[in-house]
C-alpha cells in the first residue's frame, strides 16, 4: 500500500523545505532591512488620497455566481479525467467502445445544455 | 520523433515505467535517503528557478522595449544582464513595511501561499529520461492543484491587506483564475485521452527487444513517452486544445491582455499594492515562476517535452519552453487590456464551449488514429 504514495514523498519533503527556504528569505529582509516605520508609510496606499471607510464593503453576487459556475464545472471534469484515462482501454473493448463513448457523449451534452442555459439567463454578463 | 532517438535513453525509461514507482536515475536513486534527495533537488530547483526569474524579468524589459523601439536597460552589465540581479539586492535591503490595520496573519501568510505552491510544481517536470526530482502518476493533476493553490494566497493578500484597490484587485483576480481552470484543465484533458493506452504501446528503441509500456496520461512523463511512441506531438493533432491552454495560461498568469487584477492604470498594483521589499519580491517570483509552470505544462501536452531530433532532451525541452515563454511577452506588449466583462464572456462563452466540443472531438479521433 505505502509503495504506492513512494514517488510523492520527494513532493512532501519538497513543499516543506520551500517554506522553511522562503521563511527564512523573509526573515533576512526583515534583519537586513533598516526598521523605521511612520504613521504615513501604515496608512493604506490610495493615490496619496486618505483612506475613507473600510474596503471591506459587499461586493457583486456576480462573483459569487462565477464561484458557483466553477464548482459546478470543475466536479464536471473531476468525472472526466478518469473516463480519458481509460479511454483507450475501452476502445479496446468492441463490445464496450459505444457506450464508452455514447455515455459520456450524453453527459457533455447535457453539461453543454447547462452551461447554454446559464448563459442565457445572464450568469456570465458583466454589464 | 520516435523513441528510437533516444537508443541509450528510452529503454531504460520504459523498462522502468513497466515495472511502475521505481525510477531509476532520478535524484531520489542517486542519493539513497529520500530528504537527501529533496534537499539537492530544491537546492537546484531554486538555483534555476532563480535564474530564470532573473532572466525572464530582463528579457520581458528587452522584448518591450523592442517592440516599442527603445534600448531597455543598458547601464548594468554587458546588454543590462545584471540589472535583475541588482533590483533584487536592492528588494532584500529594504524595509520590510507592515502597514497598520492589516489582518496580520492573512497579510503575513500571504507570500509564502503564493510562493510556496509553484517552486513545488516546478519539482514535478521530467525535463529528460532520467532528469527529473521525482516522477509521480498524477504530475498533470499535481502541477494544476499547486498552480491553483496561488489563487488562495493572492485573495489572502488582497483581503488581508485593508486597501480598496488590493481588495478589488484580488476579487477580479479570483474570479478570472477560477474561471479560466475550466477550459485549461478541459483542454489539457483531450490529451490525457489520447496519451493514455491502458492496454500499452510498444516503444521501438532501437534495442534487440521493444518494450511494451502501459501509459497513463495523468504522468508528466508518460505523456512525453507517448507522443515519442506515436511520432508526432500532440499540437499536430489538438491544434484547437493548443489555441485553448495557451490563452487560458495568460489569464491564468494575470498577463495581458488578461491583466485587468493589476491594472496599473486603475489598481496600482491590484493585491500586492501593500507589500514592499522580499515579500513584494516573492509574489514577483511567484508570478513568473508560473509562466514557466505553464509552459512547460504545454511544452509536456502539446509539444512532445524532451522529444526531438539531434540535440539532448533537456535542450529540446527548455527550447520549446522558452519560445511559448517569448510568445507570451510578445502577446503581453503588442494586444491592449480587456475589459472584465469581455474577459468573462471569452471565457465562459468561447472558450468552454469550444472545450468541450474538442474533447467530444478527442474521443472521436482516439477512435481513429
Amino acid at each position: 500500500m505505502i509503495e504506492i504514495y513512494e514517488p510523492y514523498i520527494p513532493v512532501l519533503l519538497i513543499a516543506m523545505i520551500v517554506v522553511v527556504l522562503a521563511g527564512v528569505i523573509l526573515l533576512a529582509n526583515g534583519l537586513l532591512g533598516p526598521k523605521r516605520p511612520t504613521r504615513l508609510k501604515g496608512i493604506p496606499y490610495e493615490s496619496g488620497v486618505d483612506p475613507v471607510d473600510s474596503p471591506r464593503h459587499r461586493f457583486s453576487v456576480k462573483f459569487y455566481m462565477t464561484a458557483i459556475l466553477f464548482l459546478v464545472f470543475d466536479l464536471e471534469v473531476v468525472f472526466l479525467y478518469p473516463w480519458a484515462v481509460n479511454y483507450n482501454g475501452f476502445l479496446a473493448d468492441p463490445g464496450f467502445a459505444a457506450t464508452a463513448f455514447g455515455s459520456m457523449a450524453a453527459f457533455l451534452v447535457i453539461l453543454a445544455l447547462g452551461l447554454f442555459y446559464e448563459y442565457k439567463r445572464g450568469a456570465m454578463s458583466w454589464d | 520523433m520516435s523513441a528510437a532517438l533516444h537508443p541509450a535513453s528510452a529503454p531504460a525509461l520504459a523498462q522502468a515505467l513497466s515495472t511502475p514507482h521505481s525510477l531509476p536515475h532520478t535524484a531520489a536513486d542517486l542519493v539513497a535517503q529520500p530528504w537527501l534527495a529533496s534537499l539537492l533537488g530544491v537546492g537546484a530547483i531554486m538555483a534555476f528557478l532563480t535564474l530564470n526569474v532573473l532572466f525572464l524579468i530582463w528579457a520581458e524589459r528587452k522584448v518591450s522595449a523592442w517592440i516599442q523601439r527603445r534600448m531597455g536597460p543598458t547601464e548594468v552589465g554587458p546588454y543590462g544582464l545584471f540589472q535583475t540581479l541588482a533590483d533584487m539586492l536592492k528588494l532584500i535591503s529594504k524595509q520590510l513595511i507592515t502597514p497598520s490595520h492589516v489582518d496580520r496573519p492573512l497579510y503575513l501568510l500571504a507570500p509564502l501561499v503564493v510562493f510556496a505552491p509553484v517552486v513545488v510544481a516546478v519539482s514535478l517536470f521530467p525535463f529528460a529520461p532520467g532528469l527529473a526530482v521525482t516522477d509521480v502518476d498524477l504530475g498533470l493533476l499535481l502541477v494544476f492543484a499547486f498552480a491553483g493553490l496561488g489563487i488562495i494566497g493572492i485573495f489572502m493578500a488582497g483581503w488581508g491587506s485593508n486597501n480598496k484597490y488590493a481588495l478589488l484587485g484580488a476579487m477580479r483576480s479570483v474570479a478570472q483564475n477560477v474561471s479560466y481552470e475550466i477550459p485549461l484543465i478541459l483542454s489539457a484533458l483531450a490529451v490525457v485521452l489520447l496519451a493514455s493506452h491502458p492496454e500499452g504501446v510498444t516503444l521501438e528503441a532501437g534495442t534487440p527487444s521493444a518494450h511494451t509500456v502501459p501509459l497513463l496520461g495523468t504522468s508528466l512523463a508518460h505523456i512525453t513517452l507517448a507522443q515519442e511512441a506515436q511520432g508526432y506531438w500532440f499540437v499536430l493533432v489538438q491544434p484547437v486544445a493548443f489555441v485553448i491552454y495557451f490563452v487560458a495560461a495568460l489569464a491564468e498568469t494575470n498577463r495581458a491582455p488578461f491583466d485587468i487584477p493589476e491594472a496599473e492604470s486603475e489598481l496600482v498594483a491590484g493585491f500586492h499594492t501593500e507589500y514592499s521589499g522580499m515579500r513584494f519580491a516573492m509574489f514577483f517570483f511567484a508570478e513568473y515562476t508560473n509562466m514557466l509552470v505553464v509552459s512547460m505544462v504545454a511544452t509536456v501536452l502539446f509539444l512532445g517535452g524532451w522529444d526531438g531530433p539531434l540535440l539532448p532532451g533537456p535542450v529540446w525541452f527548455f527550447l520549446k519552453t522558452y519560445t511559448l515563454l517569448f510568445g507570451m511577452i510578445w502577446v503581453r506588449w503588442t494586444w491592449p487590456r480587456l475589459r472584465f466583462d469581455q474577459l468573462m464572456r471569452l471565457c465562459w462563452g468561447l472558450l468552454v464551449p469550444v472545450a468541450i466540443l474538442n474533447l467530444l472531438g478527442a474521443a472521436v479521433l482516439a477512435e481513429v488514429l
